[in-house]
């Protein structure tokens, strides 16, 4: 048996879980084109995902690096977002011991510690747009609110380009309702 | 060219259309469909043909009867249609029409695991349709090795006149990564040879100094034959053993008289590794991250990835074995190219790491197959 | 006797000379009359045999293209349909005709025969049906009538025969057309009409396989399943005439459907005109 971690240092690994059609694939997408387009460093994003469109478990991985980036997948999760309750059961336990944990807190009721930060993600979304389709957008706001894994221009720049037309505007309300959710924790945290 | 974040089934498509594919057939299977849904759109603008047929038999025989009509033709799929699609990639060897089929493999026997990577075709590409064949296959481990194999593989379809399959898997078909793709025009592409000789003199499946005839499409004048069955120089059926040896011995040549062009691998740090990770397709991945965690724990291990996994890099593997003491091959089947490296190491040289589950082999599974 | 000197000459005009004579079908086969009718179609309409191609797949029928002098395609069982789809999307100037058996097209090609069919896929596709595997030895097909025998059904047929032309109506050709090999210029010219209709055009040419079908089922010699074929085949006009009862016993002659509209290459070529158009606009 192998002792210690087998990551390299300087991976920073995300691992957005939850259910088919919550647009985590895409969440995953747009936080690792930040990454690697707009902040210049390198970046995978893989998935694994349900024989179903829509339902389903879901799960988008990104791993970011100033370094090559070779295993593309998790090794253990610097930071998980959970969109389910399933999600957070499963996943939990892969979650480095100081990693971050996010979950939605309209879909998840039993959390496994009390240094989760609790974001009631869907509600904000539907607040902010009008639409639960974007909450998505809203976790990514949370995400890099958070931790500053990416820069806000490029999280920015990263949805406007993968909005649909016509959604952009929409997508930066979301995205913004995120980043605000983020400002309140931390001040909770440090106050 | 300015840096893209993308698919890897996203380069396989925009690769062949670099490469000159103007003709896709196909029929809709995770995880590859992305390569038809993105040619669909295409392909008409640049004057090339997309058609999805009614099952993944009748897509490869749509790429033949295309290749022999002038265009450069591909399909894509994955395990249960690349299964289907074994007899004609028989038909496209025997009658040396150029062809590329990608199979983005997914985890099986049967219809497993969709959505699941796997490494579980490997013999399947090498002997999946019946009888003695050459037949060229490529395993890209990156999105940007996609984009290049798949040049790569209709170059050497349209160079040695032969069907090339890309053996992708779901990893590298659906990873995203930052890619800057060249300019079309600083990528080398290889088309059919022509003939210069009038009809009347053109032989289809002659003898020619680099063993590969030249191939006139259909239309043009030459009004030759082409059949699955044996065939004499011109095309025509024959039983006649004269006939048939100086073929058998001819497709094999064109292949392994050519090796230093077909072969491809990559080695790091491999002189005097007493440790050789080996490895193809995403599974190189895991094989060089170990690689790398091992060196860091002063092991002396090195690293090679094969790119052409048939021909199988025989020679390669020899000296590998030659000064290292043990020899790695992760695969995310139970044990299929490692019967390769087995035949040309021996066995007690080679360890193998296998999973066919559907997940990934980790890092540190093969950090443990090095250190233990 | 002159016409039948230049039909000879005309049929001799397009054989390959050069290899695999005398033919590997049987004498007194039929298939040997549907190429003959297919060349007779293609020389009165002159078309360019550099732009011919024949494409086949297995079987009795399957070795027909070897022997004339077009581009030619002996493909693998059942997927002649599925090869010439690819070539005639290629090459849209080609006239793509696909010779099948009735098993070659209906059993292990008959998912590519329907979808050629619905697509309107603008090829040629010409049946010869003998009701039989031939060439491997006399095995029930799908066009085996019910009661027949075959090798495969020493106990007679059960299993109820496939109405081609039916079939292709109905799966969306845009031409079907049946005659036999008796009826030999009848024959050419409804292979002239498929050729010269856009779309999926159909063809049934009834033949017989005395080698096998009709020693198994003591229907004579060559000549007699011949005679049966004149006696027991009627025009359309001839069978309007009769009780449906009656008209169940005849092969019914003639063009059973001929429809104008687009067939897949022209559909396509929109596609391309609107891709190119968005492209440059």
């Amino acid at each position: 048996m192998v002792k210690g971690t087998t990551k390299a240092p300087g991976r920073y690994e995300i691992r957005l879980a939850g259910e088919g059609g919550q647009g985590l694939i895409l969440a995953g997408v747009i936080l690792a084109e930040a990454a690697a387009i707009y902040d210049g460093k390198n970046a995978a994003q893989t998935q694994s995902y349900g024989p179903e469109a829509r339902g389903g478990a879901s799960k988008s991985e990104v791993v970011i690096s100033e370094g090559e980036i070779d295993y593309p997948k998790v090794i253990e999760a610097d930071l998980l977002l959970a969109m389910s309750q399933e999600a957070c059961d499963k996943y939990y336990h892969n979650l480095k011991r100081d990693g971050i944990l996010i979950v939605d807190s309209v879909n998840v009721s039993r959390v496994p510690t009390s240094k989760a930060y609790r974001v009631p993600i869907t509600r904000l979304a539907e607040e902010a747009t009008g639409r639960r389709l974007v909450a998505n957008v809203v976790s990514l706001g949370v995400i890099v609110g958070l931790t500053g894994i990416v820069s806000r221009q490029a999280i920015e720049a990263a949805v406007s380009a993968r909005a649909p037309r016509g959604t952009k505007e929409l997508n930066l309300r979301a995205l913004e309702a995120g980043f605000r959710a983020a400002e309140e924790l931390k001040a909770q945290v440090t106050g | 060219m300015t840096a893209q974040f993308m698919q890897g089934n996203t380069a396989c498509a925009e690769g062949a259309l670099v490469a000159g594919c103007r003709f896709f057939a196909g029929y809709p299977i995770t995880p590859s469909s992305e390569i038809a849904e993105i040619l669909s759109y295409r392909l008409p603008a640049l004057g090339g043909k997309f058609i999805q047929m009614e099952d993944e038999i009748a897509s490869l025989a749509a790429v033949i009867g295309a290749s022999v009509g002038g265009m450069k033709a591909m399909t894509a799929t994955s395990g249960p249609g690349f299964s289907l699609m074994q007899e004609n990639i028989g038909y496209a060897a025997m009658t040396e029409i150029p062809c590329v089929i990608v199979n983005v493999q997914r985890t099986g026997p049967s219809t497993g695991l969709p959505t699941s990577p796997a490494q579980g075709d490997v013999m399947q590409s090498r002997w999946g349709t019946h009888g003695d064949h050459p037949i060229i296959v490529l395993s890209p481990s990156s999105v940007m090795e996609t984009f290049r194999l798949t040049v790569t593989a209709f170059n050497f379809s349209e160079k040695y006149r032969t069907p090339v399959i890309l053996l992708m898997d779901e990893v590298v078909a659906h990873m995203r990564e930052k890619v800057d793709l060249p300019a079309p025009e600083q990528v080398e592409v290889v088309d059919r040879i022509q003939t210069n000789v009038p009809p009347e003199w053109y032989f289809p499946y002659e003898e020619t100094a680099s063993d590969v005839p030249p191939l006139v499409s259909f239309g043009q004048g030459f009004r030759y034959h082409i059949t699955g069955l044996f065939h004499d120089v011109r095309g025509f059926p024959t039983e006649r053993l004269d006939e048939i040896q100086p073929w058998l011995k001819r497709v094999f040549a064109k292949i392994n008289n050519n090796l230093s062009d077909i072969l491809m691998y990559e080695e790091e740090d491999t002189r005097g590794a007493r440790t050789v990770v080996l490895a193809y397709g995403s599974t190189a991945r895991s094989a060089r991250h170990a690689v790398r965690l091992a060196r860091a724990r002063r092991h002396k291990a090195g690293f090679c990835k094969l790119l052409t996994i048939w021909p199988f890099p025989e020679e390669a593997v020899e000296r590998l074995a030659h000064t290292a003491k043990r020899i790695v091959v992760p695969e995310m089947n139970l044990g299929q190219l490692a019967l390769e490296v087995e035949r040309v190491a021996g066995r007690h040289k080679v360890r193998r790491v296998n999973r066919a589950d559907g997940e990934m082999i980790t890092p540190q599974q093969i950090l443990e197959a090095i250190e233990g | 006797m002159h016409t039948e000197l230049r039909e000879k000459h005309e049929i001799y005009d397009y054989l390959r000379h050069s290899k695999k004579f005398p033919v590997m079908w049987c004498a007194g086969c039929g298939i040997g009359i549907v190429l003959g009718a297919i060349i007779r179609a293609i020389d009165r309409m002159g078309l360019d045999r550099d732009r011919v191609a024949m494409v086949s797949g297995i079987g009795c029928t399957g070795r027909m293209p070897v022997y004339v002098d077009f581009n030619t395609m002996h493909t693998t069982h059942g997927r002649a349909l599925a090869f010439a789809t690819g070539l005639k999307l290629a090459r849209p100037d080609m006239y793509v005709l696909v010779v099948m058996g009735d098993g070659d097209a209906l059993a292990i090609g008959g998912n590519h025969f329907i979808h050629a069919a619905r697509r309107n896929m603008d090829l040629t596709a010409i049946v010869v049906n003998n009701n039989i595997y031939g060439m491997t030895g006399g095995q029930y097909s799908p066009t085996t009538p019910l009661h027949m025998r075959a090798t495969t059904a020493p106990y007679g047929n059960i299993e109820p025969p496939f109405p081609l032309c039916e079939l292709a109506k109905a799966a969306g050709a845009s031409f079907v057309a049946r005659s036999t090999v008796y009826h030999a210029t009848e024959l050419d010219r409804l292979i002239e009409q498929a050729i010269a209709r856009r779309g999926f055009s159909v063809v049934e040419a009834v033949s017989y396989c005395h080698t096998t079908y009709g020693r198994l089922n003591r229907l004579g010699a060559a000549v007699d399943m011949m005679r049966w074929l004149k006696e027991n085949s009627v025009t359309l006009a001839q069978a309007e005439k009769m009780s449906p009862e009656e008209r169940e016993t005849k092969i019914v002659r003639g063009i059973l459907l001929d429809r104008e509209g687009p067939g897949y290459v022209d559909l396509y070529d929109e596609i391309i005109r609107q891709a190119k158009a968005a492209e440059n606009g």
